[in-house]
């Protein structure tokens, strides 16, 4: 498991190179955040892929169905966080509703011609509700997980602690332990069609999880915050290049929105911005493997 | 429109499948109600009017299921055995963002534009095991639906399946084109009140006289016009609205006469100009004089703009939305919330929306006496409120930094909604100063957003009244945050293009209101009602002017962008529209079509109200005291005030709110060890890749104002600003918005002590001028509510005289800003500031009152209130607040509490459990502590103070800094000990942290 050989190799040969060609290559990759129509967090995904040297370009849902073939100028794709259509009719619906009947084609084209996608939260939904994740036997096309509702219902911010899995094969996470993320949503538990469950364990797809103090994955409210069986809270698809995640690594940008900033400031210990690791390994990735 | 037909797709969760919001159906029936259900399920029910054959129903139907866990039919899925069926929708013309987004979704599936009347409507099937219909239907009126705005139907499982699935749809069945009507005003003063009650105008007949001297003066300007010599509806509503107290302020532009004991008789002209602009313009002048001002625009806008840094200002304003929130808490609060985002958005040439805060002040939850007829239980409209704007922020994209609630039995008659926005707008957009805006003559009305509906007619008159049981239907809108995000998203873009010249938003009084304020500029204008888009059929002129149906902003667009400006709206699929042109005429001129439905001279419009003439008489009460002798061990009853539910944790419910979209919050809502108790402050980055904050506070105690408005309002700012200076933020630059919700202030034969409450009004507003001069700190906007009164059931509820202080402040660099947790044991702990036997209005005695098994009639405050009320030392507080500031800006305060309600010992308590470390205070180190009895020493709420740690290394620095300042070491931080605290030589706080915290979590989480 893991990640495969080749893009082990592609990734080693990337990270050998001078800083400078590093930094070149990273930023020629381009990510596309679409926005509007009740998405809420493009200017802190922006932010986040800038900072790890992309270059980002917005552009509003509907510009983007006006012409599609745009999507293929880019690496990334990324679905943001928010409440595309008021999540009616389930989160992430309407939003995905409207890629399936107008661009669906060339979304799948973009994926099957090697690009990489995040899903946060909305964005995580969407993808689901798309059938992107968790992409089995290469059908981008076919829903077969969901976000249900919370176990508590109701939207929920709070911070959770994170559990990366590292036999998984997403780019996302590579190299990532653990680190606390605000989990802001309502619906998030992870749920699969039948069958799906094992497949998807069996290829480390969950490549996160909500875990306790031990670190160890967990199903208690509130460190898992709804309930997800197996503390599941991301899920990448069997490439790697396509992840969903429900906690908000966008949210955690900077050392001091860590709530545990101030206390330890004065003690020497070092925060870091942790949610911006994430970003920068899709980057990473997307560069390396060109 | 005989072609369509109605498709019914019922969605239900597959039986493996948890249902979440049944379970929450089943808890609160037996936790709320004593109802024992045995098992809930739920249905979705979309019920699509349209064109669409079997095979599109058939496809439809396919995608709206989610696989994994639903299951669905067309017509009605089999439901297996239950009881009773309860089934919620939505009464005609409510507003229904779900089944809004849902024909959406339909269109999108079957690539193809369904016919202009297509629509959905939603409803929620439970069905119901282990109750009959009575309890059933009980269930469904307390905790299902509001019959405000929704229809309830309750039927066994044999009525349910005797008849075909319900097709039927709740469309408003338009009356057509409904004409224009004159309204003569009579000769006589009875003549003319009746007409103003009877039409919801709320105008005094001094106002309708002055309407009527109008009219007869300018007959022959209206004979050229085509109009008669009497007023249309459209002109009597159209004044009636801009004229409301809501809109106008005729309270606070009143003339009053005040009197009070020792004082001679004054007359006071506007307590607005005099206290309110007068103390901005003090505060203005002294800092112009210094460094400079760092007011940009205040008053005049939808809310106050400062400067922020080089390239942005802050705007921010709050609101009230009280009445609506009393009638349909959810959809009232709602609108709230998605309401004042409205305001920074319709400032200058347009803000974008940062931060929201809410307040709420409610009778206790756990109320057990008597509801009047026509209210709500308090329980239910604190959960209906929470999750208005729980979904009205979240879903806007807007994270909170500020959320309170307060709890006191006179909000039984109607509940306090505050609600508020800060924005950030560019100090230049499209080359034009960002807070300038102006519609020039010639530019085009365009009405942006929402259509008009019938909802939130009389809105604004309405809460200008006070509530009772003839409330309108009509005056609840629902909001619908997509619809108004989209449109936000839509207007940066035209704002940044510069497509536009003039902003506002619609709020109360709708187009009137907003086209009216716009063309007080240019000097006119010309507005064709025909050419509005409506949510249906059948209003009249007047109704679509005055409608305050939500999600709409009025915009002035010069003719050479008209083109650009609706190409990029149908490109974003908004809905903007071009309703006639601003004017120089000196009219506003309103037409259905041809024929002209209103004609108003600009000047008579905004100008021609006569001012108020009203009495004042300050009439104090003295209140009882407690008798007996306080406990020796305080440790139970500092337990038992931190269980109060004013003082109680409400983490569990600020949980379900968004604090941290847009991923610029510095310090959260809830702080320390296990992020779970209260900041003092919240702080937040403008924008990405900056080190700039603003800081967000308030103050608000209303249990003052029982003892003296004066020292209520002082409370208030001086709250707000401890608050500030305990995040870190120095003095300058902190401005104040002042919210006014009062009691009806005017005397008549219902209310009797209406000259005391202006009194109150007035002392109030003394003592927020002199607080905000004596701290250099501007107000910059404000509301006022006049009417919180309710008369249900024969009987009078007043809220107490409140005022909400909101406080801004600016902190240079957010690594700086300061918590409420202790960091580390070994910190010593200050008090800062003076203790004085003041527990007047304070926690402690109405705890003690309760205690001793006194209560007040409905409508009284609840006993004791005692009489000495806290009261500010200006000069001393200023003095020490600069030394305040100066250690944190040098770094040497580690943490910072606000004695509040439960006075010092609350505080201590707060911090020890947010850092989960003990506390070991002496109290007797401090000479002012030491000569109070323990308990007052504890728990009186005296102003000006504050507690800190001071890590030991800076011992040293911290005093000299702040020597010659009230700052007493009066203890220090342990690892693993209790919350201990002695004073008069013996322990009298001994208490285990975890315990008390356990206790405070206790009453509301």
């Amino acid at each position: 498991m893991g990640l495969a050989l080749e893009t082990s190799q592609k990734l080693a040969e990337f990270s050998a190179l001078p800083a400078e060609e590093q930094a070149a290559r990273r930023g020629a990759v381009r990510v596309l955040v679409p926005t509007g129509l009740g998405l809420n967090c493009e200017d802190e995904t922006q932010y986040a892929f800038e900072t790890v040297g992309a270059s980002v370009t917005r552009m509003h849902l509907l510009d983007l169905l006006e012409r599609p073939a745009q999507l293929m100028d880019f690496r990334i794709l990324a679905f943001v966080g928010g409440f595309a259509f008021g999540d009616h009719l389930g989160a992430g619906f309407v939003f995905a509703n409207k890629i399936r009947s107008r661009m669906y084609d060339t979304l799948v084209g973009f994926i099957e011609n090697g690009g990489l996608a995040l899903g946060v939260c909305n964005g995580f939904q969407t993808m689901t509700r798309l059938g992107l994740l968790p992409g089995l036997d290469g059908d981008y096309r076919t829903p077969r997980a969901t976000l249900a509702p919370n176990d508590r219902p109701g939207y929920r911010d709070a911070w959770v602690r994170l559990g990366f899995d590292e036999r998984s094969p997403c780019l996302w996470t590579r190299g990532l332990e653990s680190m606390s993320l605000p989990a802001r949503h309502g619906e998030g538990k992870l749920l699969f069609a039948d069958g799906v469950r094992e497949v998807v364990e069996a290829g480390h797809l969950v490549a996160a999880r909500y875990v306790g103090a031990d670190l160890e994955p967990t199903e208690s409210f509130p460190q898992n915050p709804n309930g997800s069986p197996g503390g599941a809270a991301g899920l990448c698809d069997p490439s790697g290049r396509l992840f969903g995640l429900m906690p908000h690594p966008d949210a955690f940008l900077y050392p001091f929105q860590h709530p545990d900033f101030a206390r330890r400031r004065g003690t020497g210990q070092h925060v870091g911005a942790d949610g911006l690791r994430l970003f920068d390994n899709g980057v990473t990735a997307a560069a390396a493997l060109g | 429109m005989d072609e369509l037909g109605v498709v019914r797709f019922e969605l239900g969760l597959k039986p493996a499948q948890r249902d979440p919001r049944a379970e929450s159906v089943v808890r609160s029936a037996e936790r709320h109600l004593g109802l024992r259900v045995a098992r809930a399920r739920t249905r979705d029910v979309y019920r699509l009017l349209g064109d669409l054959n079997g095979a599109e129903a058939e496809r439809v139907l396919g995608e709206l299921i989610d696989p994994v866990l639903q299951t669905g039919a067309l017509g009605r899925l089999d439901d297996g055995p239950f009881d009773v069926a309860v089934t919620v929708a939505f009464k005609p013309g409510v507003t229904d963002p779900v089944g809004k987004s849902a024909l959406v979704a339909v269109s999108d599936m079957l690539g193809r534009k369904l016919p202009k009347q297509a629509a959905v409507f939603t409803s929620t099937l439970y069905l119901l095991d282990g109750v009959g219909p009575a309890e059933a239907e009980h269930i469904a009126l307390e905790l299902l639906a509001n019959p405000v705005i929704q229809t309830i139907t309750v039927q066994t499982r044999a009525e349910l399946l005797r008849d075909p699935p319900d097709l039927t749809v709740p469309r408003v069945h338009g009356q057509g084109h409904r004409p224009v009507e004159t309204i003569p005003l009579p000769d006589d003063d009875a003549r003319l009140a009746a007409l103003s009650q009877e039409r919801v105008l709320a105008l005094t007949v001094a106002e309708l006289r002055a309407i009527r001297d109008y009219f007869a003066d300018v007959t022959a300007d209206r004979a050229r016009a085509g109009l008669g010599p009497d007023p249309t509806d459209a002109e009597l509503e159209c004044l009636a609205q801009t004229w409301s107290e809501h809109c106008k302020h005729k309270l606070f532009n009143a003339i009053i006469r005040y009197e009070e004991d020792g004082r001679p008789p004054e007359t006071i002209s506007s307590v607005f100009r005099t206290f309110i602009r007068g103390a901005t313009h003090a505060v203005d002048r002294a800092l112009g004089q210094r460094d400079g001002s760092f007011l940009v625009s205040v008053f005049h806008d939808n809310a106050g703009v400062v400067r922020f840094d080089d390239t942005h200002h802050l705007v921010y304003k709050v609101e009230t939305h009280n009445s609506p929130s009393a009638l349909d808490p959810y959809g009232g609060a709602m609108t709230g919330i998605v309401g004042v985002n409205r305001d920074p958005f319709g400032t200058g040439l347009g803000a974008e929306l940062r931060s929201n805060v809410w307040g709420y002040c409610f009778a206790e939850p756990a109320y057990d006496g008597e509801v009047p007829r026509g209210l709500m239980h308090p329980r239910r409209i604190r959960e209906g409120v929470h999750r208005g704007v729980i979904d009205g922020g979240n879903q806007s994209g807007v994270p909170y930094g500020r959320g309170w609630e307060l709890f006191d039995t006179r909000f039984l008659g109607k509940p306090l909604v505050f609600c508020g926005t800060v924005g950030l707008l560019p100090v230049t957009v499209a080359g034009q100063p960002g807070h300038e805006k102006a519609a020039r003559p010639g530019d085009h009305i365009v009405m942006v957003g929402g259509r008009i509906g019938a909802d939130g007619i009389h809105g604004a008159t309405f809460s200008s009244a006070a509530l009772d049981e003839s409330a309108p239907v009509q005056a609840v809108q629902i909001g619908d945050p997509i619809t108004q995000k989209c449109m936000f998203d839509f207007l940066l873009e035209a704002r940044d293009l510069g497509l536009y010249s003039a902003i506002t938003d619609n709020g109360a009084g709708g187009l009137s209101s907003s086209v009216g304020e716009m063309a007080e500029k240019p000097g006119g204008a010309r507005l064709d009602l025909a050419l509005a888009p409506l949510k249906y059929e059948g209003l009249a002129p007047w109704e679509i002017l005055v409608s305050e149906a939500q999600e709409r902003m009025t915009l002035a667009v010069p003719p050479e962008h008209l083109d650009a400006l609706m190409a990029l709206a149908a490109r974003r699929d908004v809905e903007a529209t071009c309703l006639g042109e601003f004017t120089s005429s000196g009219n506003f001129h309103v037409q259905y079509g041809a024929e002209t439905v209103a004609l108003i001279g600009m000047k008579f419009l905004h100008e021609g109200n006569p001012p108020l003439v009203l009495d004042a008489k300050h009439a104090p009460v003295v209140w009882d005291e407690p008798k007996g002798l306080p406990a020796a061990d305080l440790s139970a009853t500092l337990a038992a005030l931190l269980a109060r539910p004013n003082l109680a944790s409400g983490e569990s419910m600020a949980r379900h709110y968004d604090h941290e979209v847009k991923g610029l919050t510095v310090i959260k809502p809830y702080v320390g060890a296990r992020a779970d108790v209260p900041a003092e402050a919240t702080v937040f980055l403008a924008r990405h890749g900056t080190r700039r904050g603003y800081v967000l506070s308030e103050g608000v105690n209303p249990f003052y104002s029982d003892i003296d408005a004066f020292a209520m309002a002082q409370a208030a700012v001086d709250l707000a600003i401890r608050r500030q200076l305990a995040a870190g933020a120095p003095l300058e630059r902190i401005a104040l918005l002042d919210n006014f919700c009062w009691p009806d202030p005017v005397a008549s034969e219902h209310n009797p002590d209406g000259a005391h409450k202006l009194a109150q009004l007035v002392r109030a507003c003394r003592g927020l001028y002199e607080a905000c001069v004596g701290f250099e700190a501007p107000l910059v906007s404000g509301k006022d509510s006049m009417k919180n009164d309710s008369t249900l059931g024969g009987r009078r509820i007043s809220v107490p005289a409140t005022l909400l202080v909101s406080a801004i402040g600016q902190l240079p660099d957010v690594y700086d800003a300061i918590t409420l947790d202790p960091k580390a044991p070994g910190e010593l702990v200050y008090v800062l500031g003076t203790t004085l036997d003041e527990c007047g209005g304070s926690e402690y005695f109405r705890h003690l009152g309760q205690q001793a098994g006194q209560s007040a009639p409905l409508g009284q405050p609840q006993p004791y209130v005692g009489n000495r009320v806290p009261r500010l030392a200006l000069k001393a507080s200023h003095s020490l607040y600069r030394g305040v500031a100066l250690a944190t800006a040098a770094g040497l305060v580690r943490s910072a509490a606000v004695p509040a309600l439960g006075g010092l010992g609350a505080a201590l308590a707060r911090m020890a459990m947010a850092a989960e470390l003990g506390l070991e205070v002496d109290l007797d180190r401090a000479g002012d502590l030491r000569a109070l009895a323990a308990d007052r020493a504890l728990f009186s709420e005296s102003l000006g103070r504050l507690v800190v740690t001071v890590a030991p290394r800076d011992q040293r620095g911290f005093e000299s800094l702040m020597a010659g300042r009230p700052c007493v070491e009066i203890g220090r931080v342990t690892a693993t000990g209790p919350l201990s605290i002695r004073h008069g030589g013996r322990s009298v706080v001994n208490a285990e942290v975890l315990e008390l915290k356990a206790g405070w979590r206790g009453t509301l989480d």
